[in-house]
């Protein structure tokens, strides 16, 4: 061990040090050098932009990229283990499946889908709202739903900066207060209009949005970082108009067309003279000082396993939330949550994205659904948050209720009518047949926080490094699955107006599974907040414990809302920075004390 | 009213800026002396042959491949056994404006001084400056690397008695200061035509086609007059300003040797040095190149081309072949695309390319390569399409002008 610790290299000090260059790793990079400072982001994949890694002739790759995964984490490399209750023993998850974790520069903001949110007002204030409207007792038992620390109104601006930096495609519900006939009518007042206009949408989406009016809600095209328009962000890379070729989710967009690091700050990161990107690197550990009170820097290893030690001022974790949370428990960041006694805050509050709706066939329809974008489609919020009246429902939270074609592509969208035979020629057939003919009414939703989910450290399965996995215990619970359903048979509703002719009800009935692919948006772990008994984050997502370590991405999220994170992780990171460019670097030290 | 207004207060400054520039070119060690020869060394773009891709700045040792053998770029460091350090004033005065060195032998062309000998000796003592503030190199050069007889540095004496004519650059009165600073940045420092003007059997610019267009390194470097049909005639000032600041404006974006021009000169010039360049290039009036019918779209090839178009290359080109500004370059209207030889366009469907990236926009697209998809005579079909659809009209690409570009300039 001792040998071994002398053959670490120590390396120069630099000002800051980013662990993971996805989004928030490379906004805070860039913004940060150009304040002067000394920036290296450690970054455990591949390097990857989208001149050299996702050319046209082969970036459509369905096999390569979504069949064998090639841009997510190697489960070999890291993987977690889980289990659905505390009282069972935790097993790791040896092939992606449930959720698919990015590797690699650009992270899961390279490989996603590109729907990006503004989570509604009372998310953020989510537990005095419910107590205040339905009383303590309302709320789900176990539950451990807590407000945000921060307010959607000084989140707005950041918001904004996120959105114009990605060009996204929507058009505004709420400018200023003032209620806009074609958006959506529960969003929180925006100071101006999204940079580009909504996509166009498809005939699944038309007859969605007026089988949805029927119903008397209020429909709306949803919000798009696959873009509308060609279009110039602030750092002066350019975004280009989306080909709808329904290749976003699992791959780099060959177009140039997605919201990206890759297409939205990198081109302007690499310029920066004080920057300096180490890939196919990955962190281990978090250096602190002897009190524990101070990071040093951090310990990484190369792709050869040759260790090395960066001494930096600050460090910001910026991986996927999932592993930024086990990167604190190994380092000794906070106090680990104990779910027995309740106590600890590091894998506190892990939550997830609840799916539900219906899948609708038709007589004769043709969706066309090859003719798609990841974030093509039509949304109502009149389920979503608290926008609508809880009262006897029996459960909390919402969703967003869509309607979308996010790709058809060959190898697995493959549709096909309850009781048809899973393989063989009458499967081949009914194939064929319902291809053009089936579309969806999906419910994205909420999912509360509980006690019993929660992250801590495997005390069996280590990585090839010899560190304990993470491991996750979840499953839905009551309140969720109550929820799923009742948005379920409300999509079947719309489904049924919308003209098919035969309509399957999807809810949630089984234990959590990590085989079937459900959402990649794992949220808490290392929650914001106001008290730091129930948040490893002060407001500017600060480590309590640790000052000079800030912790972006949706580890943050007390709960999850009806919405996928990306908006929110990326306002967030835009209200850190300038906590810490207007604040921190001026008077380095806790922003807030309690 | 006011543009005049303004364009005469601009032509003031410029010549205040020279007065000033004159005013301190005796002291070595000026601030402002050193900082003005960076910039004009960048106009100049002396790096681009004196520094090695990744290498110590300006210390030579660059293979200049010419169609007379190659010649390897000077070591212009500080260093006085192996660079210009020992040089003085006015021998590094002579290299640019006569073509000769300090010990008297001649220059090879490959160095631009028929254009440099335009650049004023106050601009070349202010390059001179800088020079001697970077880094001095030990990089013991071998130049001479050509074929007898070309190896014997007299011959030079003969071929500039016939092609070169020393002079300094001088303005022409009835245009005004800023159609004569850009006349001069393009012609002197610029050296624009070492590319873009055709060349004599003996490698001399033909002054009655300069600035026409000619191919350089499997490149077309394109007509920089305003034809309508092959050159600048429908780019504004704007957009040639935005193009060579940016390295893309609403045509199309620079790619091969250009974008290392952009890169390392262009991009780094000031506002009113690109305006004047716009203003002069505006206005190059040249007889228009001769005309050209368009192929009917109902030929074989055309039909062909329209298809491989289409499943190919309009998902980024768009159907109407009008691009994406900044990313994408529009084909329609495109004046390189119309040259009477396709062999730009050959050579970015066979290998690729990739455009520029600036301070004032990163993103540096890229064009994948077709060569492992479309055989000879599909490149030749869609390159025919591009230039003779949208209004474009251009000779028809044969399947054996795609061929000798598929090895060679990969």
């Amino acid at each position: 061990m001792d040998e071994a610790r002398q053959m670490t290299t120590i390396l120069p000090r630099k000002g800051v040090v980013i662990v993971g260059l996805g989004w928030t790793g490379s906004i805070l990079a860039l913004e940060l050098a150009r304040q002067g400072l000394d920036v290296v982001a450690i970054e455990r994949g591949p390097w990857r932009d989208t001149a050299t890694d996702f050319n046209i002739g082969t970036a459509a790759d369905e096999l390569r990229y979504s069949a064998r995964q090639e841009t997510l984490v190697k489960p070999a490399q890291e993987t977690l283990t889980m289990r659905n209750t505390p009282a069972q023993t935790a097993l790791p998850i040896r092939s992606w499946g449930s959720f698919l974790p990015g590797s690699g520069v650009g992270g899961s903001g390279m490989h996603w889908n590109g729907q990006t949110w503004r989570f509604l007002p009372n998310d953020f204030v989510i537990n005095s709202h419910l107590t205040a409207r339905y009383g303590a007792a309302a709320l789900p038992q176990g539950h451990q739903i807590q407000d945000w620390g921060v307010t959607y109104d000084e989140l707005e601006p950041h918001y904004d900066a996120f959105e114009y930096l990605c060009g996204i495609s929507g058009v505004a519900g709420n400018l200023r207060g003032k209620i806009q006939e074609e958006g959506n009518p529960f969003e929180g007042a925006r100071q101006r209009g999204y940079p580009t206009p909504p996509l166009k949408q498809g005939y699944a989406q038309d007859l969605f949005a007026k089988a949805a009016r029927e119903h008397g809600l209020h429909p709306f095209p949803r919000p798009s970082a696959n873009l509308s328009t060609a279009y110039t962000n602030t750092y002066g890379c350019s975004l280009a108009p989306c080909t709808y070729c329904g290749f976003c989710e699992r791959f780099g967009c060959a177009n140039y067309a997605k919201s990206s690091p890759q297409t939205c700050v990198l081109p302007a990161l690499m310029r920066e003279k004080t920057f300096e990107a180490r890939t196919e690197c990955e962190v281990t550990k978090v250096n602190l000082s002897a009190d524990g009170k101070h990071a040093t820097g951090v310990t990484y290893v190369d792709k050869d396993g040759v260790e090395f030690e960066q001494p930096g001022d600050l460090v910001l974790l910026c991986a996927y939330a999932l592993f930024n949370v086990r990167l604190m428990l190994l380092s000794g960041i906070g106090k680990p949550y104990d779910r027995d006694r309740n106590e600890g805050v590091v894998g506190r509050n892990y939550a997830y994205q609840s799916s539900s709706g219906s899948t609708a066939f038709f007589e004769s329809a043709r969706f066309n659904p090859f003719a798609a974008s990841g974030s093509l489609g039509v949304t109502a919020d009149d389920y979503n948050g608290d926008n609508f009246d809880h009262g006897g429902l029996g459960f909390v939270g919402g969703a967003s209720i869509t309607s979308a074609h996010t790709n058809g592509r060959p190898i697995s969208y493959r549709p096909v009518p309850p009781g048809t035979p899973t393989w063989g020629a009458a499967w081949k057939r009914a194939t064929a047949d319902t291809y053009q003919k089936v579309t969806t009414v999906n419910a994205a939703g909420s999912v509360m926080s509980y006690r019993d989910c929660y992250l801590d450290l495997d005390p069996t399965y280590k990585d090839p490094l010899g560190r304990p996995l993470l491991r996750m215990t979840f499953d839905f619970q009551d309140n969720e699955r109550k929820m799923a359903r009742w948005m379920a048979e409300h999509c079947v509703d719309i489904a049924k107006t919308m003209g098919a002719k035969q309509t399957v009800l999807n809810t949630i009935t089984e234990p959590w599974s990590v085989v079937p692919y459900q959402t990649t948006h794992n949220t808490g772990g290392a929650v914001m907040g106001s008290d730091p008994k129930t948040s490893a984050l002060n407001k500017y997502l600060q480590s309590w414990d640790v000052s000079n370590v800030f912790v972006m991405g949706a580890s943050a999220f007390p709960q999850n809302a009806g919405y996928n994170p990306t908006g929110t992780v990326g306002a967030l990171t835009y209200w850190a920075l300038n906590a810490i460019k207007t604040t921190y670097l001026k008077n380095p030290g806790p922003l807030v004390t309690v | 009213m006011r543009r005049s207004l303004v364009t005469n207060t601009l032509s003031i400054a410029i010549l205040a800026l020279s007065t000033c520039g004159y005013a301190v070119a005796d002291d070595k060690q000026s601030f402002e002396q050193i900082e003005r020869g960076r910039y004009l060394a960048a106009a100049g773009d002396c790096a681009a042959c004196h520094t090695v891709p990744g290498g110590a700045p300006f210390a030579g040792g660059l293979p200049l491949v010419t169609p007379f053998g190659t010649i390897v770029s000077t070591n212009i460091t500080p260093d006085p056994k192996t660079g210009i350090g020992a040089w003085s004033d006015d021998a590094f005065v002579d290299a640019l404006h006569k073509g000769v060195r300090a010990d008297g032998s001649q220059l090879y062309p490959a160095m631009p001084y028929p254009s440099y000998t335009k650049v004023t000796r106050d601009d070349a003592l202010a390059i001179r400056a800088y020079l001697q503030t970077v880094t001095p190199v030990d990089h013991d050069v071998v130049a001479d690397q050509l074929p007898f007889p070309l190896s014997i540095r007299k011959d030079m004496a003969v071929w500039n008695m016939l092609n070169f004519t020393e002079g300094f650059f001088q303005p022409t009165t009835s245009k005004s200061a800023e159609w004569n600073r850009g006349a001069y940045l393009v012609q002197g420092l610029g050296h624009c035509g070492t590319c873009h003007t055709p060349k004599s059997a003996l490698g001399a610019e033909k002054a009655d086609v300069a600035l026409k267009g000619s191919e350089i390194e499997s490149w077309l470097a394109p007509d920089l007059t305003d034809d309508k049909r092959t050159g600048l005639g429908n780019w504004t000032s704007d957009d040639i300003e935005s193009y060579l600041k940016t390295g893309s404006n609403q045509h199309g974006i620079a790619s091969g040797p250009m974008s290392e021009v952009i890169r390392f000169s262009t991009s780094a010039m000031s506002d009113p040095d690109l305006k004047a360049i716009a203003v002069y290039l505006k206005d190059l009036k040249t007889a228009p190149s001769p005309a050209v019918t368009a192929q009917a779209a109902s030929t074989a090839q055309m039909t062909a081309g329209a298809a491989i178009y289409k499943d190919s290359c309009a998902a980024c080109h768009r159907d109407d072949g009008h691009g994406v500004p900044h990313l994408f370059p529009r084909l329609a209207g495109n004046g390189a695309l119309q040259a009477s030889e396709a062999v730009s366009a050959v050579h970015i469907v066979l290998h690729g390319s990739q455009g520029v990236g600036t301070k004032a926009a990163p993103t540096a697209p890229a064009m994948p390569a077709f060569d492992w998809v479309l055989n000879d005579a599909q490149v030749a079909a869609v390159l025919t399409y591009v230039r003779n659809t949208w209004g474009n009209a251009a000779a028809p690409v044969s399947a054996g002008d795609v061929g000798k570009y598929r090895t060679a300039g990969k």
